[in-house]
């Protein structure tokens, strides 16, 4: 429940940090999984770079188009979405002070470039198009007036399981025929599927810990097939689904996984052999000796077979300062937007070289 | 309470008793469906200019297209000991084919949550506003000509322990012993979510108050001075459960979208009851065309999540509803929340939608 942190903080503002209680640190876990290999990697240096005056707060989001352009989805003075070119330079921005913009949580791309903001602020999913003019939202942002009513609140569980609403939902994927599933969230535990047009499909999902139930479903990825691969947070464990929302697998040995990304892109084209890739974020803002044993990227096969792990919790170049969303498109280049250090970093993968560690 | 208002309410009591027995139109089935297409995409914005939910739409007699729409943030200022609250809605102009033309109201002290825009005969614009409980008049150059009621000062904060049930705020006075009935209101401009303003040929101002403690009406003068109002919360006739949109025909008559009690009710411009139909679904926006054989187009809104169950009727003045059109969903013909609807022209309404961000055009076919 780390999520629920930030949250806590920016509306204790409101009354004075006094009258809270002090948030739930859940530990984040050492991965099961022994005798990894590892993968060498390094990063880009100073990769994305902004104008003067452009700033990225906790980058929440980021994901690759068609062309290379990356988008990265964050917390700053206001929740704000920007493009960059397939340099890292600064290119505009898209979706400023639109309504369904309040907490960033993730950003994905489908098959025809268009862009998905997941907002969990607002609880709504925004559909912009390559150009930024908004084309769908699914979910619906509460009345202001009942917020007002509620204020502040930090909100609690629900488990509303409602069809069009959502309860902080965390993250976006798609399939070959273009249905949508979204995880759903902290505030509900499902993971829900809509068609193309975002008419609602199905919903799977209770909380607990056993098949089909969630704790946390924080990330959400499709494989060419269909399948669905959902990082269940706080059971430690990937839960794999087939694309009718049936169980299929649990991957349960590489720790707390805050982002999964099946590489290839959303297609339509082949994207030849897929991985899946799982971020046992290192949770800073939380006891430092998680650093020790966390902040890992895990490369697996779609089976669940781990094919090798590369980098570590901190904040040096190359280092993952809280992972909070990959994009894989290319299996061998890895973005990742890191909440802590409000930064995010091209990888680039040395897979031909890995070693054996003995961590 | 006034002498005066004590005679209004007896007046009224004595309409009411007279029409209790008569039970509102039952539903009608086998409404016919009206040929029409739709084009939900006719609003283009500047990069970065975003319409939001669409609380209200209209068009003014040169065809320009006004939208008063929830986009942006609500924010709240901390304050010495209190919080105060802004922005989360803007006013945008477009041209008779969708195009950006400006912004009005940058910043005014009371755009905070779009709950609807009406265009006056004289081209004025006027803005609802639901949590700052005002309705505000623009000229057509975008001054501010009139406002009524007035914005809460500062916004309750409650401590983060368990969310307490919603409570609208109660009307002072209302449904004490002896005090006027629960939900009458307090005579003149203290609105609770108001939610439509409609006119009369006399440029008199009525509005209806509203979705939170008041269900009743407000009539002032075209200075904005209260001349009276009716109705309090119930399912009585000249009651109401959710006052959601006004409509005043050509002979002065006030149609009522009691949207709670799922009908119709029609006043004269006095606030006599004359007559209530159902059949129209849950009401939720209303407009009556001006041609020469006028109607009411009424959407009925059946879910929030605009996904499941919405269509738009025509109905004749008398109550009889003689077609209907559309139904929910996020694609063209299809809507998602219709919470306003433009009939300035009788056979292209544009339909503001809540939950699908947009602006439908909605052209019939002969």
């Amino acid at each position: 429940m780390k999520g629920y942190l930030g949250v806590v903080l920016v509306t204790g503002a409101f009354v004075g940090l006094a009258s809270l209680p002090a948030p739930p640190l859940a530990a984040q876990n050492k991965a099961t999984a022994t005798d990894v290999p590892v993968i060498p990697h390094e990063a880009v240096p100073g990769f994305f770079k902004n104008a003067p005056g452009i700033y990225t707060g906790e980058n929440m989001g980021i994901a690759t188009n068609s062309k290379g352009n990356v988008f990265i989805f964050h917390r700053a003075y206001e929740t704000r979405l920007f493009e960059y070119s397939p340099q890292g330079a600064f290119i505009r921005e898209i979706g400023r002070n639109n309504y369904g913009f309040a907490f960033a949580h993730s950003v994905r791309v489908d098959a025809q470039d268009n862009i998905w903001a997941v907002d969990e602020g607002t609880d709504m999913l925004v559909k912009f198009a390559p150009d930024g003019r908004v084309l769908m939202t699914i979910g619906r942002r509460e009345d202001p007036i009942r917020t007002l009513a509620n204020m502040p609140g930090a909100g609690v569980y629900h488990g509303r399981n409602e069809k069009y609403r959502f309860g902080r939902q965390t993250d976006v994927a798609f399939d070959q025929q273009g249905n949508i599933f979204v995880s759903d969230g902290y505030f509900d535990a499902r993971v829900v599927k809509y068609d193309k047009n975002g008419r609602f499909v199905k919903a799977v999902g209770t909380r607990g810990n056993g098949n089909l139930q969630f704790n946390t479903p924080h990330s959400i990825a499709t494989d060419f097939q269909g399948n669905v691969y959902v990082g269940d947070r706080g059971n430690q464990r990937v839960q794999v689904l087939d694309n009718d929302l049936n169980w299929k697998a649990n991957y349960p040995n590489v720790g707390n996984p805050w982002a999964v990304c099946v590489s290839g892109g959303p297609g339509p084209k082949n994207p030849g052999k897929q991985y899946l890739y799982v971020s046992n974020s290192w949770p800073d803002s939380a006891p430092a000796a998680a650093a020790e044993f966390t902040g890992e990227i895990y490369k697996m096969e779609l089976d669940g077979t781990i094919v090798g792990k590369f980098g570590r919790g901190g904040k040096a170049v190359g280092e993952f300062a809280t992972t909070h969303q990959m994009d894989c498109r290319d299996p061998d280049i890895i973005y990742t937007a890191e909440i802590n250090d409000w930064r995010s970093q091209k990888i680039l993968l040395k897979p031909g070289s890995a070693r054996t560690s003995t961590n | 309470m006034s002498r005066h208002t004590v005679a209004i309410a007896s007046a009224a009591l004595l309409l009411m008793a007279a029409a209790y027995s008569m039970p509102p139109v039952a539903a009608q089935s086998g409404v016919p469906e009206l040929a029409f297409d739709g084009n939900a995409d006719i609003l283009r914005t500047p990069a970065n200019i975003y319409v939001g939910e669409v609380g209200g739409v209209g068009r003014n007699s040169q065809g320009r297209i006004f939208v008063y729409t929830r986009t942006g943030h609500p924010y709240a200022t901390l304050g010495d000991n209190r919080t105060f609250y802004r922005g989360g809605s803007r006013l945008f102009e477009f041209d008779a084919n969708g195009k950006f033309v400006r912004e009005l109201g940058q910043d005014v002290y009371g755009f905070n949550t779009a709950f609807g825009l009406r265009i006056d005969p004289q081209d004025n614009v006027w803005t609802i506003d639901g949590s700052a409980n005002q309705v505000v008049k623009f000229d057509a150059q975008g001054r501010v000509a009139l406002v009524l009621g007035r914005k809460p000062e500062a916004i309750a904060v409650r401590p983060a322990a368990p969310p307490a049930a919603a409570t609208a705020p109660a009307a002072p006075a209302a449904g004490r012993a002896g005090g006027p009935p629960p939900g009458s209101g307090i005579p003149g401009s203290t609105f609770f979510q108001p939610t439509d303003v409609a006119w009369d040929r006399g440029g008199n101002i009525y509005i209806a108050d509203g979705l939170g403690a008041n269900n009743r009406i407000a009539k002032f003068d075209k200075d904005g001075k209260f001349i009276r109002q009716w109705g309090a919360t119930g399912a009585e006739p000249g009651q109401f459960n959710g006052l959601k949109a006004l409509a005043v025909d050509a002979q002065g008559n006030v149609y009522a979208a009691d949207m709670g009690n799922k009908r119709i009710q029609v006043f004269d411009a006095d606030g006599a009851f004359k007559t209530q139909f159902s059949g129209v679904g849950t009401p939720t926006a209303l407009c009556i065309t001006t041609g020469a054989t006028p109607y009411l187009y009424v959407s009925h809104v059946g879910d929030q999540s605009g996904m499941d169950d919405a269509t738009i009727y025509r109905v004749q003045l008398d109550g009889k509803v003689v077609g209907r059109f559309g139904s929910a969903g996020k694609l063209s013909k299809e809507f998602g929340v219709a919470n306003s609807i433009d009939c300035r022209n009788e056979n292209e309404l544009l339909v503001g939608e809540m939950s699908n961000w947009r602006v439908q055009r909605v052209t019939f076919k002969r």
